[in-house]
């Protein structure tokens, strides 16, 4: 029975549009996140004095300290972004095609 | 069952009486009565909690994953809690204390792991899981061999993860209470024992939520209350830690703790994969009603950690002042020296400066509270792994019952509790961050690749699942053993046989590997039959329909 439904499910071409829309936004989020954080991680490696410096003269704000907090705050920011469009936009859509698989039962 | 509760309600008591003549007897001062105070609040208060969830835990879904029926909100606040460990709190404030910008670089390592985790993870863990995440990576496969290895795995790191929070429990309570080391770990097991024998998730839950909010609002007032010394200006804490930190200027590089490439890039792996595979973390995505809420739960989550790390820094910072140039908190009353009660007690030291014995009494109650709760979460999903995973489905083939299972459970969290107190006791003189860390890197070679495969790639099989897993853990033990925390401090040679002390690099690409080759090499019939079930899993895993739901309706 449930496979049934999950053949029906698949072959609706809602459902190749949900995840095509869904992994796209997904995977280009993690790979901002992903990029950034081992990109820092790089600097920490290779480069560490860099992160030493000063953002400005005489300020003791570094570039490290700027760029975490950035990270902190940003990465954040995104899983909202992340939160708010998967509960509303793509939800919505795959309660539609759980919908229209059940239609074809009748 | 009601009248045992309370019995062991009344016996914790009884122990906090004679730990209070024990203060009494071996010290003068009577500040500690502020700390004990607030701490049997909390007893009481979760005693209560767990005497009520006691009634409300019936089936076996009640018990693993308090019926699904959590909200975004509550869970957000019970998975940060679960996060944010005694280690945490402590180790962290005294990494920053002692390394400066090292400590800074550990917390987004642990945080930046929660956007990966909700973007690619958490919709399918709540759409295809049940009790444990091992419900996830045996859906397709051999439920037997492949769940025998995923409960393997979740104890190594349970076990890992515990002894780091007993060894914290141990020193926070000698300082406190003025127990013996062993007393005190005997106590945070028996209570432990008792929140998740009889009120299950539901119980462990609401520990984790009460602690959650005590430790964010705790660490904010002593964070505030420091900073008024400073005026609230960041260059003004800067100016004098530099002045006075024996790393002058350097305070502000990355330093020792990542001298190596190697260590900083192994160290990022472990700690952003690794809280994608611990199997406490993992189970919470299950106590919520459906995907929908899973993905609140990490907003909420993430934003509470992210907010704690920074207060937690700021903590770190302007303790290098109020507490490194305090002689009172050295031993012998001089500057420099070792800090009464050990390095960690940092966070404590400085609570106590800035709030007097009031704060620090509520500080300490906090850290008890946080030791006890994290405790209680890991020997719930070290059980479920026994239970639900070992017992239920491996050695009973799904016919238990579920009073049986619960039953076996139950047993089981009593197992771990006597195994957290021997190892607590064992691992003593260990810096307890770094085991965290420890823990970390075998759940992200160990848990982490055979999970995100089964999610996402269609031709893993049985084979490769157990060549991945196993040779992760595997690799992941040997890595730690042979390094010089195990192989030096502990066992005491000369020099470590694994150059680093994070294997994350090594495991993960080892794990990974092994899963392919396993994968791609199988060309029996049922591993052909194990991909051709993907297609479901995956519509499953997308739409959520079939998903386990809430139980109560």
């Amino acid at each position: 029975m449930s496979s049934v439904m999950y053949e029906r499910m698949r072959e609706n071409p809602k459902f190749r549009e949900l995840v095509a829309k869904r992994g796209r936004f997904a995977w280009t989020l993690a790979a901002i996140v992903l990029t950034m954080f081992y990109g820092f991680v790089m600097v920490v490696a290779f480069a560490p004095e860099s992160l030493g410096q000063p953002i400005a003269e005489g300020s003791r704000w570094t570039v490290g300290l700027v760029a975490e907090l950035f990270m902190f705050i940003f990465f954040w920011v995104l899983t909202a972004v992340y939160v708010r469009k998967a509960n509303t936009e793509f939800d919505a859509l795959s309660q539609e095609i759980v919908r229209e698989a059940w239609k074809e039962n009748k | 069952m009601r009248k045992i509760v309370s019995a062991l309600g009344l016996l914790s008591l009884c122990t906090l009486a004679i730990a209070a003549d024990a203060v009494g007897a071996t010290e003068k001062q009577a500040t500690n009565w502020h700390a004990i105070i607030m701490f049997c609040i909390f007893v009481t208060l979760t005693m209560g909690i767990t005497y009520w969830a006691a009634s409300r835990t019936k089936s076996t879904s009640d018990f693993y994953t308090a019926g699904g029926g959590i909200t975004g909100f509550q869970n957000g606040l019970a998975i940060a809690g679960d996060y944010m460990s005694a280690a945490t709190l402590l180790g962290l404030t005294a990494m920053v204390y002692m390394q400066g910008y090292d400590g800074y670089i550990y917390m987004l390592c642990f945080f930046a792991g929660w956007p990966i985790i909700l973007f690619l993870m958490a919709e399918r863990l709540r759409n295809l899981g049940k009790f444990t995440f091992s419900d996830i990576t045996a859906y397709r496969l051999d439920q037997g061999k492949v769940r025998t290895m995923a409960a393997i795995s979740s104890l190594t790191v349970v076990c890992f993860y515990l002894i780091a929070q007993m060894v914290g429990a141990g020193q926070l309570i000698k300082l406190l209470f003025g127990l013996d080391y062993n007393v005190a770990i005997f106590a945070v097991g028996i209570l432990m024992m008792v929140y998740v024998t009889f009120g299950g998730m539901v119980a462990t839950t609401w520990v984790q939520i009460i602690k959650a909010v005590m430790l964010l609002s705790g660490g904010t007032l002593v964070m505030f209350l420091a900073m008024s010394y400073f005026n609230f200006s960041f260059t003004n804490v800067m100016d004098q830690a530099m002045s006075v930190h024996k790393l002058g200027e350097k305070l502000m590089h990355p330093g020792s703790l990542l001298a190596d490439p190697i260590t900083a890039i192994s160290l990022g792996l472990g700690l952003m994969f690794g809280t994608a595979g611990l199997p406490h973390i993992l189970m919470r995505f299950f106590t919520v009603t459906d995907a929908k809420e899973a993905r609140k739960s990490v907003l909420y989550a993430s934003g509470f950690v992210a907010y704690f790390f920074n207060v937690i820094f700021l903590m770190g910072l302007t303790a290098i002042i109020i507490v490194g140039q305090n002689p009172d908190f050295f031993e012998g009353g001089e500057i420099g020296k070792k800090l009464i009660g050990g390095g960690n007690m940092v966070a404590m030291h400085l609570a106590k400066a800035v709030g007097g014995d009031m704060l620090l009494g509520f500080l300490a109650a906090v850290a008890f509270a946080t030791i006890l709760a994290v405790v209680s979460g890991l020997a719930l999903a070290g059980a479920s792994a026994i239970s639900h995973d070992i017992y239920a489905r491996v050695i009973k083939k799904g016919t238990a019952s579920e009073a049986a299972e619960i039953r076996v459970s139950k047993i089981a969290t009593i197992c771990l509790g006597f195994v957290a107190i021997v190892l607590g006791i064992a691992f003593e003189k260990q810096n307890i961050a770094f085991m965290v860390g420890l823990a970390f890197g075998v759940a992200a070679a160990a848990n982490f690749p055979v999970l995100i495969l089964s999610m996402y790639w269609k031709g893993l099989t049985t084979r490769g699942a157990l060549w991945g897993g196993y040779g992760g853990l595997v690799s992941a033990v040997l890595f730690v053993l042979f390094s010089k925390s195990v192989w030096v401090d502990v066992l005491g040679n000369a020099a470590p046989l694994f150059p680093y002390t994070q294997p994350a690099l090594f495991a993960m690409p080892i794990a990974f590997l092994l899963a392919w080759i396993g994968s791609t090499s199988d060309a029996s019939v049922r591993a052909q039959a194990e991909k051709e079930a993907f297609g479901d899993q995956y519509v499953r895993a997308q739409t959520g329909f079939g998903a386990a739901s809430a139980s109560n309706h």
